[in-house]
């Protein structure tokens, strides 16, 4: 980081020069800059951070006054639940299906127009679009319509609708994710430009064949990238919601077969008005995405490669 | 600028074979767009029944019983109402983003190093960690069924994500500018607004047009927020839509959801430089 601002500034202007400010009072601008999100951190994330910790432990129906039951919610979850554990496996299933398959296909496609010289620019667009597509309703009711019995998936493969298949269903979610790869190939696309030519260069002299480049120069120099695009899609892929709800037209099925873990708070939460134990599912949910990150930046010492580290 | 250059070059079959395969995926992505389109002006008996993709006269009723819309409200007061929330959060982004950004990048303040971990943090952080208490508190002001718990957490710069981006792009000014403007006695507020924030354009635009996108599509915090029929986004009355509909709805409701999707379209075609390279640098270090 970059601390030489200040330093020039006072070598700039003579000390007796009167439009030189006070510390404290550029200490005073940076905190009205920073108000809006400072007010925000703590009114917004903070307090309710707080504050659904406090009501996981309590009974909470948005009308009487949260109750305290001790640690009877995470309990009840952990051993008298089976719909929670049906939404976690669900859930677990769904992200190892759908970020591996999103990120490998991204990087396939990242790895072909790397070296294309005409119409990069329009693949890389096109390929691009169904990111900003696929989040929208009207894509996850194409989906439902398209996976359902009589649409083109049940028509072409003769499987009959995926959508009402409790084994094909999440199957049928986690294509639509799988669909919207453009977002990490883009990332990998610009971390494929940055590698340097010459390490290519020297590599081929060395005699390494083209295979060989992928995996001394590329793969290494990817890894930053690829490392940032599966925490990115882990995270996100744990708190899908949109597409399993309107996949399964809102409930989850078949057989909760869709109901994802989101689904699940929701229908606790804001369907049956348990705002306690659906507080308790929020904890649960980030505490396991921050050990899964936390693992994900312990493993990657093993295996990404920071170019800059040399430098040191 | 493409065929003089090739002429004279054998042919690179492996070129070709990577523009077919390119093509080829090309045609499956685009399937489900095409689907809908052609969907969207079948006859009634065609959407079920019929394998082809083309419907076998063009159905406008289609889109005359959408703009109808859904619970006696027209399309268009939906439209208002998505362009109403997507707008307002487009505005609290932009502005409240980039002035978080700011101090980050550019002025010094004491904790700086643990709050700008904690705003990265902030990125990942699960929004439904966050949600069921940001519920209550809207609940208790009396906000539920408003867009105020939709628009004003935007101006209080609660996606990190914005801020970030702008961050990085800041940084990568150059500061003779600034230092010059300092030396001719601008403080940090308009060397802000007249230095820095007309540089940042690029960052606040794709900041505008991501917000705009991804508000617009926006399913769940609407879903939780609002009742009231006349005040439904086009999102969710295409959800009513779905518990209404028999299969004879189905040509209206995906009329509808083309309707709902044209304005990502268009910013999409309009914008896609800033939209690639948006995203592109998120992920990579300049």
């Amino acid at each position: 980081m970059t601390t030489t601002a200040i330093p020039t500034e006072t070598q700039h202007v003579p000390a007796t020069a009167p439009k030189r400010r006070p510390k404290r009072e550029r200490e005073g601008a940076a905190w009205v800059f920073l108000s809006p999100w400072v007010l925000g951190a703590i009114v917004l994330t903070l307090l309710p951070m707080a504050v659904s910790l406090y009501l996981s432990f309590t009974d909470y129906d948005l009308f009487n006054p949260p109750k305290w039951v001790g640690l009877r919610n995470y309990v009840q979850m952990f051993t008298e639940d089976p719909r929670y554990w049906r939404s976690v496996v669900t859930t677990v299933t769904y992200v190892v299906i759908a970020v591996p398959l999103q990120l490998a296909l991204a990087l396939v496609v990242a790895l072909a127009l790397k070296g294309m010289k005409h119409g990069k620019a329009f693949y890389r667009s096109a390929f691009y679009a169904p990111s900003l597509l696929g989040a929208s309703m009207s894509i996850a009711l194409v989906w439902r319509a398209v996976f359902n019995d009589g649409g083109t998936v049940d028509n072409l493969l003769g499987t009959g609708g995926w959508v009402n298949k409790p084994g094909w269903s999440l199957l049928a979610v986690a294509l639509l994710t799988v669909w919207q790869f453009g977002a990490p190939m883009v990332i990998f696309l610009a971390g494929l430009q940055q590698i340097p030519a010459e390490l290519y260069e020297a590599a081929a002299v060395d005699g390494a064949g083209k295979w060989r480049q992928f995996l001394s120069v590329t793969v290494p120099m990817l890894s930053p990238v690829l490392f940032f695009n599966l925490v990115l899609q882990t995270i996100q892929a744990f708190q899908v919601f949109t597409p399993a709800f309107a996949v399964s037209a809102g409930k989850g099925g078949p057989a909760d077969s869709t109901l994802v873990y989101t689904m699940y708070l929701y229908d606790r939460g804001f369907v049956a008005s348990h705002m306690g134990y659906a507080s308790a599912m929020a904890w649960v949910l980030l505490l396991v995405i921050g050990v899964v990150t936390a693992v994900l930046f312990r493993t990657s010492r093993s295996w990404v490669f920071y170019a800059s580290e040399g430098d040191r | 600028m493409t065929s003089t250059a090739v002429s004279h070059k054998p042919v690179r079959w492996g070129r070709v074979a990577v523009h077919l395969g390119c093509l080829a995926a090309l045609l499956v992505m685009l399937y489900p767009l095409a689907w809908l389109l052609a969907t969207s002006l079948k006859p009634a008996d065609e959407v079920i029944a019929s394998l082809d993709l083309l419907p076998s006269h063009l159905e406008w009723s289609n889109y005359s019983t959408a703009m109808e819309g859904v619970n006696d409200v027209s399309v268009w007061r939906l439209l208002t109402n998505s362009l109403l929330i997507a707008g307002g959060a487009v505005l609290g982004n932009v502005i409240s983003c980039s002035l978080a950004a700011y101090a980050f990048a550019r002025l010094r303040f004491r904790l700086r190093g643990p709050l700008f971990a904690f705003m990265i943090a902030t990125i990942m952080l699960p929004h439904h960690a966050v949600l069921i208490p940001q519920y209550i508190i809207f609940n208790q002001l009396g906000l539920v069924n408003t867009y105020w718990p939709l628009i004003l957490p935007k101006f209080l710069a609660t996606e990190a994500f914005f801020v970030f981006l702008i961050v990085q792009f800041m940084r990568g000014l150059p500061r003779e500018l600034e230092e010059a403007a300092r030396i001719d006695g601008c403080g940090p507020f308009r060397s802000f607004f007249q230095v820095v924030l007309p540089l940042t354009r690029p960052a606040l635009i794709t900041t505008a047009i991501f917000t705009f996108i991804w508000t617009w599509n926006d399913f769940f915090t609407q879903l939780i927020y609002l009742f009231d029929p006349d005040k439904f986004t086009l999102t969710l009355a295409l959800r009513s839509f779905v518990d209404a509909s028999s299969t004879s709805a189905f040509g209206p409701m995906f009329a509808m959801s083309v309707i709902a999707l044209l304005p990502i379209v268009l910013f999409f075609l309009a914008f896609q430089r800033f939209l690639v390279e948006g995203m592109a640098s998120s992920g990579v270090k300049g």
